[in-house]
């Protein structure tokens, strides 16, 4: 067997392993999404009823909730593997840990970050956003989540077993989410006012391809000092 | 004569050149602000569109200066500390971070007395004040982690991993914040074209930002001292050295 084809089956079975324990543990999913449907929910009963405000406030609204939602995720990002002793095997594994690590934030994102996408579009439709606006609005979450799960592997990496880690990552993460909550609920905003979403939609782009690269392989280095 | 740089490197031999520099950069910085304020406040002429009030400029914007600058010679610190792997380098970094959030709060508190005469507001969502506030989160974000965490060793080189991830992340934001800025046209009051200066008033901002600079190397020289008696306190040198009872 060659060390390729080995490491593609390491990476499946990761992938595979991730989301079977998601999968019997759903309340934890759901437990996220609707955390974001209820901060969502609590907009217009603390701004006004409105359709005309919360159609302005609805894209940062909608972002807003998605950063908080992705970032309380984080905590199950490696936090259970670390309690049972699985992320000292990963660390050990002869494939680069990297990969492993990528293929972690990707299960990670399918389970939390994708079913706010999936979510949003109601959400739009309650703050009075209209078909063009709404496509917008799924496709940069679509396009931004992942970011955010990158992003934040690498402080869920570097709080992993601290006391008050949870606070703490949000402290470190946040202000790393700036970008892709300005290009994301900018986009929304842009298209609602008629002009063209294209910019921003290639910057958050542009932002998704350096986390891609950049965090995987910060987050390993990160993982190798919490463990050290 | 050629200086072997990397003794320097070792903690035992740094503390007392530390210890030696710490008096002449506190003099250096002394001078220098002395002779800054004095340009600033007394010698420069009044601005006519500003009145007095632009003189709070000579605080403001070399404070603004020294923390951006700071950081990045923070990540610069840990970089090092993770390719070279000395202990010395992760001690600066960590000296480093207090006077650059003191620096960002400084420069954000400033311009907020700036602000008030000028713009007629505390604070307005321009992309150089909403950057510089991320800023502030940022060094705050490693002082926490740093503290979070007992192992002073483990605490190093992660706060140094999130130095450097910052330092990535500060040209994105700060782009980012002034693009997000330019497109939502609210109630922000531009001030990019800079008016040209009378002769002094530069002369007195160079000299303040060059004695800020030289207030940070003494603060950051003493702070890593205590780093290194409170990190290296089970070494030989250091036991030797308390027995003595001289802190050279």
């Amino acid at each position: 067997m060659s060390t390729s084809t080995s490491m593609f089956a390491t990476l499946g079975y990761l992938l595979g392993r991730e989301v079977k324990l998601a999968a019997r543990r759903l309340p934890d999913v759901m437990t996220t999404l609707f955390f974001f449907v209820i901060v969502v929910s609590l907009f217009p009963l603390g701004v006004s009823p409105e359709i005309e405000t919360l159609r302005t406030i609805a894209p940062g609204v909608v972002w807003v909730a998605a950063l908080l939602a992705s970032m309380l995720a984080l905590g199950r990002l490696f936090g259970e593997d670390f309690r049972d002793g699985t992320l000292e095997q990963l660390l050990l594994a002869p494939q680069p840990l990297s990969l492993l690590v990528l293929v972690k934030i990707f299960a990670h994102w399918l389970l939390t970050g994708a079913p706010l996408v999936l979510m949003s579009p109601l959400l739009g439709i309650q703050f009075g956003l209209n078909g063009d606006a709404l496509a917008v609005l799924v496709g940069t979450l679509l396009l931004g989540t992942p970011s955010l799960s990158l992003v934040g592997a690498v402080g869920a990496a570097l709080t992993l077993g601290l006391r008050g880690g949870g606070v703490l990552l949000s402290l470190l993460i946040l202000p790393l989410y700036v970008p892709v909550l300005i290009f994301g609920a900018g986009a929304v905003e842009a298209v609602a006012s008629g002009l063209g979403a294209g910019g921003h939609i290639s910057l958050l782009a542009a932002f998704l391809v350096l986390a891609l690269c950049g965090a995987p392989w910060v987050t390993a280095a990160a993982l190798r000092i919490s463990l050290d | 004569m050629a200086i072997n740089w990397y003794k320097f490197a070792s903690p035992a031999s740094f503390y007392p050149l530390a210890g030696r520099l710490v008096p002449w950069f506190w003099i250096l910085a002394a001078v220098l602000i002395v002779i800054g304020l004095y340009l600033g406040f007394v010698v420069a002429p009044t601005d006519y569109k500003q009145g007095e009030a632009y003189r709070i400029m000579f605080i403001h914007v070399p404070a603004a200066w020294m923390s951006m600058f700071i950081y990045i010679v923070m990540a610069i610190y840990a970089g090092l500390a993770l390719v070279l792997k000395t202990r010395l380098s992760t001690m600066m970094a960590t000296a480093l971070a207090p006077t650059g959030a003191m620096f960002t709060f400084v420069a954000l508190w400033t311009g907020a007395f700036w602000g008030k005469p000028m713009w007629g507001a505390w604070w307005v969502w321009d992309a150089r004040l909403t950057s510089e506030l991320i800023l502030l989160f940022l060094y705050i974000g490693y002082m926490s982690l740093y503290a979070a965490i007992d192992d002073p060793r483990r605490a190093a080189r992660a706060s140094g991993l999130l130095a450097i991830v910052g330092a990535v992340n500060v040209p994105i934001i700060y782009f980012s914040v002034k693009w997000w800025n330019t497109l939502h046209q609210g109630a922000s009051i531009s001030f990019g074209q800079a008016p040209t200066m009378a002769a002094t008033m530069l002369a007195a901002m160079g000299i303040m930002a060059l004695g800020f600079w030289m207030y940070t190397i003494a603060v950051v020289l003493m702070r890593v001292r205590c780093e290194i008696l409170e990190r290296e306190r089970h070494s030989d040198w250091v036991q030797e050295m308390v027995s003595r009872g001289t802190y050279g």
